[in-house]
């Protein structure tokens, strides 16, 4: 069919324009490093949100909105333990596939950014040495209490304990939820309104219900009443 | 080919059973070999997966109806069992599955290897034997495939408990926590 | 076939003094894939015993699984074939879907067929690479492979939040909708992807090299292969016409015209296992192009709550993995955990010929051929 070492010579070619076009496109690239990208566009993994249009399709670093890395536990604006979603239900601890999580429920109910008086966690650890990133503790999560942090420059000298971060550390705000993960944020604040919303008419509904059924019943014993007293 | 089904298998060989609730035909001990050459001349030639399930003893509790016309529950001790499951389908016609079950009992459990029939049991086959521990007649190289040969024990038993060798590590565990200190009594 | 014992008495006979020499070839060797070993008895260069060990990244999973609940063991389905965890997912999704009976909808059914092909351009654009790479091409065409998938990687980081280990899937459908633009930037890979495939020919496939190092090497017979339960590429590189994406079109694959790539002859070598590679990922491209551009708006998951108790049942569900039929066996038994969970590791079932293609071939060929086969170690030793 053709000479031999033609295949070779083909091949040679295909290397020799990967070659020249990397000066030239930056997708003929093989290894994309951190130099080719200005030192203050690096990702710093917090707000680092958004970024150019149509750099997320080369560059590898970009802090997207469904990066997840490790769990954080938020609180609604106002003092951190004031205002902290969980309750302490446990559920999380129970679903994890690896079992990081770690969870000791308060002895009393303390008011929540509602002032309803809730549990709360007397202890909250995640162990970030077995985390998996697999974000079925914040799918689980009935509160919207667990969400995922994109930090990832987490590297510390102490292996045990310093991985293991505790309930303190681990409280983050709305706000910087909001400034993560925007897109996710909107989402779950619109749910939760929702969700709200249709508890409060539900009860509402029940309200007005057991209100009609009252209102009824005494109708009916009043008309019984009328009745006895004409017989 | 209407004939790639179970009951043309149970018209053939009467002695094995059907299992409504699973799905699958329960193979007899005695010739499981002859009924599964038999399958692979009618067509099945491809056995994909090759697995198997413990039951523990367990006790179950039955409505009757007994002589008197009530209905009575009555207790009854259903035997631990390893079931070893064989799903088959057929490249030739693109039919299936037909589930193969052989029961055999979790003491000494044994049970006809099919390797000999389909080739791609051989490696199946000796994990079932090394996670649950069923002896399989007739496999031409049984050995453990997953643990290594000085393992004791079977895994995937239902009964099995794990042996304590694990890497001493601060952990808020409770439960892993008490594992570590039983260790280190040992140690 | 040369037997083992054949080859060696015939030296003997000829008065010849030869001793076989036993090498374990791993379970570090930077041929195997991963912690794999192959013990080798040799004749000269000429493999006459071969047994595969493995077993080191045994956690095992069905355990694991069996001892949470459904959901909670889909993250750890991405860790069996780590290349391909979307497809991982899905088949485990398919089994479970069968014994919950949930409605997936169409939007997300699309997403599905996407995420299942752009999974196996990677899967086939890596195996490719490194069987390259076992070949003795140290580096370049491995680099332009990883190049690509990279890129394939980003949509699936944008899409899902990691890069390989995505846990996507969800029983009912999708965890999250894809963001904005994703679709467009999917399409755009699309578009540019043939002409990727075309240079990456030019590159191997009439390399005279390659050409004289894999035809006729690692033979395989469609009898064997049948028997040996032999799934996926390699089956096809055998002459069986046999793709579960017809056979049992699962998900939406009946409404996609594709071709299935499978050799004219009784037997294929190591070059056709590569070359039906090379062809699937051309129909893969077909494929994705038709879902982008029928894709519907909707919902991404259906009705089904997180945890879940299904009815006693015993259900088997498989896909076309990249690698062959994965397939999950999962025996409910009324509570919220599987009272049994297996996976059909395709990688740990086409091992089972390894020996038979080994024997009688060059020590060097064991290595092509083990590259050929493609394993992930995380799925043969779960």
């Amino acid at each position: 069919m053709s000479i031999l070492g033609g295949g070779i010579f083909k091949g040679m070619a295909v290397t020799l324009r990967n070659f020249i076009g990397s000066y030239f496109y930056k997708e003929r690239l093989t290894t994309n490093d951190y130099e080719w990208r200005a030192k203050d566009k690096l990702p710093q993994s917090i707000g680092d949100y958004p970024k150019e249009e149509g750099e997320q399709l080369r560059d590898t670093t970009t802090v997207n909105h469904y990066s997840r890395n490790f769990p954080m536990l938020l609180h609604d604006t106002g003092e951190p333990m004031d205002t902290i979603r969980c309750v302490a239900c446990q559920i999380c601890e129970r679903e994890c596939p690896p079992q990081c999580i770690y969870i000791e429920k308060s002895t009393e109910k303390k008011e929540n950014a509602d002032g309803k008086p809730q549990f709360y966690p007397a202890k909250f650890d995640i162990d970030v040495s077995v985390c998996m990133s697999c974000q079925i503790c914040v799918e689980v999560c009935p509160f919207d209490a667990i969400v995922m942090n994109s930090q990832f420059e987490l590297s510390t000298p102490n292996r045990f304990g310093g991985l293991l971060v505790r309930r303190d550390d681990l409280l983050k705000s709305n706000d910087y939820y909001h400034k993560i993960h925007p897109q996710e944020a909107a989402a779950r604040d619109q749910k939760m309104v929702a969700d709200k919303a249709a508890k409060e008419a539900k009860k509402k509904a029940a309200a007005e219900k057991a209100k009609a059924a009252a209102e009824a019943r005494a109708a009916a014993a009043a008309e019984a009443e009328a009745k006895e007293d004409t017989e | 080919m209407s004939e790639l089904c179970h009951e043309s298998l149970l018209k053939e060989f009467p002695e094995a059973q059907w299992d409504e609730a699973a799905g699958a035909v329960i193979l007899p001990a005695a010739n499981a070999r002859t009924i599964a050459e038999w399958l692979l001349a009618s067509g099945w030639d491809y056995c994909s997966n090759v697995t198997g399930v413990d039951y523990l003893e367990v006790e179950v509790k039955e409505k009757i109806t007994n002589d008197a016309g009530e209905t009575e529950t009555v207790p009854r001790i259903e035997a631990g069992r390893i079931d070893v499951v064989y799903h088959l389908y057929s490249m030739a016609n693109k039919t299936g599955p037909l589930v193969l079950k052989q029961r055999t009992g979790r003491e000494g459990a044994t049970a006809e290897s099919l390797t000999p029939v389909w080739r791609s049991c051989d490696l199946q086959e000796r994990e079932v034997y090394d996670l649950f521990g069923v002896d399989f007649k007739g496999h031409p190289d049984q050995r453990r495939i997953l643990m290594w040969d000085e393992f004791e024990g079977h895994p995937m038993r239902r009964d099995y408990t794990e042996p304590f060798d694990y890497e001493w590590e601060p952990t808020p565990h409770a439960e892993i926590l008490a594992k570590h200190q039983r260790g280190k009594v040992i140690v | 076939m040369i037997t083992a014992a054949l080859n060696y008495e015939l030296l003997q006979q000829e008065g010849l003094e030869t001793s076989l020499l036993e090498i374990s070839m791993g379970p570090h060797h930077p041929s195997t894939h991963g912690v794999f070993r192959m013990d080798v008895k040799l004749d000269g260069e000429t493999v006459v015993e071969l047994r595969p060990v493995f077993g080191y990244l045994h956690r095992n999973h069905e355990k694991l699984a069996e001892n949470m609940t459904y959901l909670s063991s889909m993250p750890f389905t991405d860790r069996l074939d780590y290349f391909n965890s979307m497809t991982n997912n899905w088949a485990y999704a398919l089994a479970a879907e069968k014994l919950i009976e949930v409605e997936v909808p169409e939007r997300a059914e699309y997403l599905r067929v996407i995420m299942a092909e752009l999974t196996r351009l990677v899967n086939h654009v890596t195996l490719v690479g490194f069987f390259i790479n076992d070949l003795g091409a140290l580096g370049t065409p491995l680099m332009y492979a990883f190049r690509e998938r990279e890129k394939i990687l980003d949509l699936f980081e944008q899409a899902s939040g990691a890069r390989m280990m995505c846990n996507y899937f969800r029983f009912g459908g999708l965890r999250n909708d894809v963001p904005e633009g994703w679709l467009d930037r999917t399409r755009e890979l699309v578009d540019r992807f043939p002409a990727f495939l075309d240079e990456y020919e030019q590159l191997l496939c009439e390399n005279e090299i390659i050409l004289s190092r894999t035809q006729g090497v690692g033979n395989l017979s469609r009898e064997l292969a049948i028997n040996a339960g032999v799934t996926g590429p390699m089956l096809r590189a055998s002459g069986v016409n046999y793709d579960l994406r017809k056979v049992d079109a699962y998900g939406i694959y009946d409404r996609f015209k594709f071709r299935v790539p499978y050799t004219d002859g009784d037997t294929g070598d190591c070059y056709d296992r590569f070359m039906i590679r090379m062809l699937e990922m051309r129909e893969s491209v077909a494929i994705l192009k038709q879902a982008l551009a029928d894709i519907p708006e909707g919902d991404i998951i259906g009705k089904v709550s997180k945890v879940f108790k299904p009815k006693p049942a015993e259900v088997y569900g498989r896909i076309e993995g990249p690698k062959g039929e994965l397939g999950f066996y999962l025996i409910a038994d009324g509570t919220t955990k599987p009272y049994r969970y297996r996976v059909r590791p395709p990688s740990l079932i086409n091992l089972t010929v390894l020996r038979d293609m080994c024997l009688g071939g060059k020590i060097a060929d064991a290595v092509i051929i083990l590259g050929s086969i493609d394993i992930v170690l995380g799925e043969v030793d779960r």
